[in-house]
This record gives structure tokens, sequence and C-alpha cells, in this order.
């Protein structure tokens, strides 16, 4: 077989940007969370929400690193592997990646340290502050980065000359056109993937008998986020389709599943779309609902695949989507089942605790599919109407990378697997009788809020 | 060279000269801070259980903003000059995606090590070693690949690798003489030892780098040997070779006076050795500039547009001296010999 470099390199950047992107989906939301238990800690002085981020800093430090890591990768494939893309777009893509480095990366690193390891060395206001600067850090990075993702999907601001992007308006091109909703929409879905995190997490630690007050504060800590922010996100998410059907209407076709434009475009609920007969086989549709969800009337107007110039691989973006909105959809019901059950002064039950953690992690399968049904939807561009794929490839041999994809393929691998299992130890840790032992720091004066700690 | 430097009173002229300076403090700023974390990686296996958790303990706070320099400086390559960036990282493809796999294992290792079960601690102490040296020796191979100018015959190769092989030995002799002063007792007795043998190699590569810069490129000769150059360049081996006495001397007799419980001058060999990779730095730099890509590629050559280094140029003009001071409060905090890592 004759490795293709372009397949390949799209292969390994997929594979590459999957694994980083669930990192960041963690810290971005549990940093807000750490200190929302640390203010709780400081208010209240209840020993429960101490427990709850002695267990959650180290869930943390450990996502931290493995996105840290992963994400110094990316940085450097793009110019392993993309040079082409920094030839077009790079006096774009430059600053605000320079500034996503100077403004976050240095920030959040910085008081990492004093965060994580800092407590006995700095007083609690300086430890509170660090807490802040990391969680802001993280929260920086992740608007530069969406600022440059968006911008690669709705240009704005720049003209070419000679075939080489150049800023014209830098307000125009941080917040274009796709920008807010996806800024919104990715924060949300970091809330969405630490809510059922903390909820899966405590709900393991309870159904192995793990009943502390900190396992129930966090888990309705969790359910109570998962509730409050599953409804905005749908909402948020059908605003961005909107958006996306003005911007880029070939991937909401792919989305859709719709070939022929029509009025009156029905939803199609199941189908297995063929690209080479352009229909849906076996599909179940209800008629109109496409165009009411996208043109609030049932007989509103969608354009079909089959008028476009170019649209992306359809299948992929169809499916992807679909499992994107079942995980909101299940989240949805999980989280008000518990919150009812929460409302009603007790716990959920047995059955209730399974499901939940069952899907602990199924924030990532929602930030995945959600990732791909985006990205895969802007192919076959790389730059919408300025960079196709194809053309930023570098001249890499096809040998290279596919050496390089298999030794990234089995290390991401190994660090998924140690990563669950790593975080299931960690929440049984923090149940277990030396644990317990080791905490007498918690009950002694040297945590009262304010005062600096004399060596403790 | 003067044919190769433009007006520097326009922006095309000074802002990638601007940006050549701050790519350099950044991948030096690079070298001297996560050279400490990676040699104390490389010499972690020497240690008995409790060292190990005191070496990582030394490195513990600082590790992810050292790191956070190399993608400042990648960063710059990337951001000011797009075209370099391009040719270098793909000529460099296999030994960057080995030092990636290398920093990978390290960054992570570091965490799982205590956060696994402990029946897996030992392995992922394998793992913290073997990232730490995979990371050092490609980080001198890609050295010694940019020096040789990306011929890629089997000779360069070779030389790469010792390369590789010498700036690790830089990198241990950065995390020993590191160890002197964050470790006490035992470790840091034996700390000493292992800058002692550190240093020789790493003199070797120096040695090496200043003697086959030279002979690959024409123009570095006659930067470095010409009549009128030598009378200006002659201090730079010089001071190295006064640092590397100093260091030698010091740790000669550091064993006597720790054993006497005076601690006077156990910083000395970090600093000298800090001041070494300053040195060699400079010659470096010095011997290709204006050159990205020896001999090819000016920095003018492949800068971006002015108008989009001027808005990184002020930002970065201001939030370099900020980061700069929260680095500094961030050691600060840690000041003093390590102590076990605690979450709480």
């Amino acid at each position: 077989m004759n490795a293709d470099p372009l397949l390949l390199s799209r292969i390994q950047f997929a594979a590459n940007i999957s694994f980083h992107i669930l990192f960041p989906m963690i810290t971005l939301a549990l940093g807000w969370l750490l200190l929302f238990f640390k203010l709780r800690f400081n208010a209240t002085g209840d020993d429960k929400w101490m427990n709850a981020y002695r267990l959650w800093v180290k869930v943390f430090a450990l996502s931290f690193a493995l996105g840290v890591v992963s994400g110094i990768t990316m940085s450097f494939q793009f110019g392993t592997n993309w040079p082409g893309y920094m030839e077009t777009v790079g006096n774009i893509a430059g600053p605000l990646l320079g500034y996503e480095v100077l403004t976050a990366f240095f920030l959040e690193a910085s008081f990492l340290g004093i965060m994580l390891f800092g407590f006995k060395k700095v007083s609690n206001r300086v430890h509170t502050l660090a807490t802040v600067l990391v969680a802001g850090g993280t929260t920086l990075s992740v608007f530069w980065i969406l600022a440059l993702v968006s911008w690669m999907h709705t240009p704005a601001g720049f003209e070419m000359r000679d075939g080489v992007a150049y800023a014209t308006d830098w307000m125009a091109i941080i917040f274009n056109p796709s920008f807010p909703y996806r800024l919104i929409h990715t924060t949300l879905a970091s809330f969405l993937t630490v809510a059922f995190l903390m909820s899966g997490l405590s709900a393991f630690r309870w159904l192995r008998h793990d009943r502390t007050p900190a396992v129930t504060a966090t888990l309705r800590t969790g359910l109570i986020l998962g509730a409050i922010i599953t409804p905005l996100q749908i909402l948020a998410g059908d605003l961005h389709g909107l958006n996306t059907k003005e911007h880029q209407p070939a991937k909401v076709a792919a989305m859709e599943g719709l070939w022929e434009t029509q009025e009156g475009a029905p939803l199609v609920l199941f189908g297995i779309p063929d690209e080479d007969a352009r229909t849906n086989n076996y599909a179940v549709e209800i008629p109109g609902l496409a165009s009411w969800i996208l043109t609030h009337d049932f007989n509103g107007e969608l354009t079909g695949l089959n008028d476009f110039e170019s649209h992306p691989p359809v299948a992929p973006v169809f499916w992807a989507f679909r499992v994107m909105v079942a995980t909101g959809l299940a989240m949805l019901v999980a989280a008000w089942w518990g919150v009812i059950k929460l409302r009603r002064g007790g716990l959920p039950g047995v059955w209730l605790m399974r499901i939940l953690t069952a899907m602990t992690f199924s924030g990532w399968v929602g930030v995945l599919s959600g990732w791909y049904t985006t990205e895969i939807g802007r192919q076959p561009y790389l730059v919408s109407g300025v960079l196709k794929t194809a053309d930023a490839v570098g001249p890499v041999s096809g040998g290279a990378v596919a050496v390089t994809l298999t030794l990234y393929l089995i290390l991401y691998t190994i660090l998924i697997g140690a990563y669950i299992s790593a975080v299931f130890y960690l929440a049984l840790k923090a149940g277990s009788p030396e644990a317990k032992r080791a905490e007498p720091a918690a009950h002694g004066p040297a945590l009262i809020p304010g005062v600096r700690l004399e060596n403790a | 060279m003067p044919e190769l430097i433009p007006d520097l009173s326009t922006q095309e002229g000074w802002l990638p000269l601007a940006f050549m300076v701050m790519m350099g403090i950044a991948i030096l700023a690079y070298v001297i801070l996560d050279g400490f974390d990676l040699g104390v990686g490389m010499l972690l296996p020497l240690g008995n259980p409790d060292e190990k958790d005191l070496m990582i303990a030394s490195i513990g706070p600082f590790w992810d903003a050292n790191e956070t320099w190399l993608v400042l400086g990648v960063g710059i390559l990337l951001v000011a000059f797009p075209t370099a960036h391009g040719i270098i990282l793909g000529e460099l493809y296999l030994p960057i995606a080995m030092m990636l796999i290398g920093l990978t294992l390290r960054g992570v290792a570091f965490d799982f090590r205590v956060k696994a079960r402990d029946k897996f601690k030992e392995t992922w102490n394998r793992a913290f070693f073997a990232g730490s040296t995979l990371a050092a020796i490609s980080q001198g191979y890609m050295l010694g690949q940019v020096i040789t100018g990306f011929v890629g015959d089997l000779p360069s190769l070779l030389f790469s690798l010792f390369i590789g092989i010498c700036l690790a030995s830089g990198y241990a002799l950065l995390g020993a003489t590191w160890l002197i002063i964050k470790a006490t007792d035992d470790l840091q007795m034996r700390s000493i030892r292992w800058a002692q043998n550190s240093i020789v190699m790493m003199a070797v590569g120096i040695a090496s780098v200043s003697v086959v810069t030279p002979l690959v490129s024409n123009r570095v000769f006659h930067k470095w040997f010409d009549i009128g150059n030598l009378l200006m360049v002659w201090p730079v081996p010089v001071a190295t070779l006064a640092t590397i006495a100093i260091a030698w001397r010091t740790l000669k007799r550091l064993p006597v006076r720790l054993a006497d419980d005076n601690h006077y001058g156990d910083w000395v060999p970090f600093v000298c050795t800090c001041g070494l990779f300053l040195l060699s730095f400079h010659g470096l730099a010095y011997s290709l500039f204006p050159y990205l890509v020896v001999d090819r590629v000016t920095i003018w050559d492949a800068a971006a547009a002015p108008e989009s280094l001027l808005i990184i140029f002020f930002g970065a003009a201001f939030v370099l001296p900020v980061i700069i001071g929260y680095s500094i409060f961030a050691y600060r905090v840690f000041w003093g010999k390590a102590t076990p890592l605690e979450y709480y």
C-alpha cells in the first residue's frame, strides 16, 4: 500500500486534536469549580468542601498535564505537517496563537505550581488568587484558540494579496461571525463534561459505599450543574446551528442529510447517507421539522447538498451530529431525573447511580462528536473559501508520517486507559480509611480562612 | 555580511531582528529551565525511592511553566518566520516527533507516578527517565542538524547523534547542580559526583561544536578566524574555559565544605553551568546570524508581514516582563531546599 501523506497527516492531526481536546474540556470548567469549592470552604468552613477540593485538584493536575503535553505536540504539527497553513494564513493565525501563549499559557502554567503544591507556602488569599489565575488562564486560552478556530470557519477582517492573507481589522478577525456561538457552545460543553464527570465519580464512590458528605456534595454539585447547563446548551446549540446555516450552509445540509433543495424539509431521525446515489437509505423522517428547526417555519426552504459546488463528506458529519444530539438528550434526562430525586429530599436510587457512573465520561462523547460535526463539516476547506486542506500539507514522506502516527496512536491509547483508570482509582482512594487518616490538616486551626499557615 | 542586512530603520528591517532576539531569549530560557528538569529526570534512576520523590519534588512546581518557553520559542518561529518554520520543522520531522513523545512521557509520568496504583509507580519512574532522556537527545540531535545545515549524510547524522549525547550531558549537569542546591545529605553529595561526570562530556560537546561549525561553513570560519574578527571574539572561548575551570574547582571543594556543614557556594556550579549554556548559545547565535537555515534563509527572508509582527511585538513587550515577574514570584514561593510535594 502506498502511504498517502495527506490522508495520514489528517488522521494524525485528528488523532492528536481529539486526544488533546479531552483534557482542556475538563480543566476549563474544573478550574472554576475548584474555585467554587474553595470559596464555599472559605465561607462555611465545612470540611466537605475541602475534601472535595482535595480529590478534584488531583484530577485537575492530571488532566492539565495531559492537556499540556498534547497541546505542545499540536503546536509543532502545524509546522511539521501543515506548512501551507502558516504560509497562507500565518499573518492571522500567528498573532492569535502568539497571544494565547503570552497571555494564557504562562499564566496558567506558572500559577499551577502554587495552586497545586503551594497551599502551605503561601497565604490562603494568595492560594485562592492562584486558583483564580489558573482558571482564568485556561479560559483565556480557550478564548484565543476558539477565535482562531472560528476564524477558520467564518474568516473575516482580512484581504488576500498574492495568495497570502493579510489582516485588515483585528476586531473583525477575533469576533468573527461564528466566534461568540462557538465560544459559548464550547464553554457550556466543558461545564457539562465536568458536571457528569463529577456526578459520575461521586455516584461510583457512593456505589462503593463511600457516602461521606464530600461525596454527596459533589454529586449534588454535578447534578444541579448538569440540570441547569443542559437546557442552556441545547439553546446555544440551536443558535450556533442557525449561525452555521447562515455562513456554512453546506455543513448544515450534511448534518441534516439533505440532498435536494426543498421547502418543508424533513428531519431525518435515522438513515444511511449514500454519497454515490445522493440519497439516504432506510430513512426515518419527520416532515417539515428540519425546516422548522432551522428557519422556525415548517415550510421554510433549505438548500440541499446537490446545490453546493463542494460539500463535506456527508456520512461522518451526519452521524457525528446525531451522536452529539443523542448524548445531549441523555444528559438532559439523567440530570433532571437526579435533580428531581434531590428535590424530593433524597438521593438518586441505585439504578440512577449506575447510569451516572456509566455516564462519567459522556461529556467526552458529546465533545468529540460535536467537534467532528463542525470540523469535518468545514472540509474540503481548512480555512473556509481560502485554503483547501489538500493544499496545506507538507512535503514529509508518507512513510515518516506512518511511523509517527503509529507511535502517537500507541501512546495515546495507553495514556487514555491510564487516565481513566487513574481517575477512578483516585476516587476510590479518596474514600479509603488511610486517606481519611492522612487528612488531619482539615481539622486543625491552620485552615481558618485568611490565616497564614505557619509551616503547618 | 552587510549586504544581507536591510535598512534597520524600517519596520521590515528592525521587527525581524527584534523577534529573533525574543526567540533567542525564549530558547535560552527553555534550554536552561527545562534543561535542569530533564537533567533531574535523567538522573532519576540513580536515586533510592525516597530520593526519587525528593528529586521530582525539586522540579515539581516548575516544569510546566519551564516547558512553556519551548512553546513560546517555536511559537515565535511559527508566528514571525513562517517560511523558515515550515522548512526547519519539515527537515526535523522525526527528531521532533521523538522529542514530543519524550516530553509527553515525562510530563504525564510526573502525575501518574503518584496518582496511579502504587504497583505502577516504578513503571512511571522509568517512563519519566526514558522520556527525559529521549527529549534531551532529540534536542541535541536537532541542534546538530541545524549546525550542519540538514545535509543528511552519514557523518552529519553521527555528528548530530554525538551532539545529542553531549546536550543530554549538559542537561544532566544542570540537573545535578540544581540538586546540589535543592537536596541535602547523601543525595547532595552524590549530585556533586554526577556533576563532575557530566561536565567532562559537556566540555567535549562544546569543543566539537566549536570545531565543526567553522568547518561546515566557510562563512562561519571567516566570522571567527579573520584577524579583525578574532580580536573581537576571543573573549567568548576564554570565558568558556574560565567558567569550566571555576565550576570544576568548586565541585572539588564542595564535598569538604559540606562535610563541615558549610553551604557556602553550593549555588556556584549551577550558575556556572547556566553561564556555559549562555556562552555556547551566544557563540552559536553569532555563527548562524543572520541565517535561520544555515546559508539559505535569513531572518528577513522568512519574516511575516510587518503589520502582524507589530501587533504581537507590542503585546509581547508588555506581557513578557509581567511573565518574567510572576515566574520569579513562583520560584521564590518554592525557594530553598526541596520539600515533599503536598496538595494541601
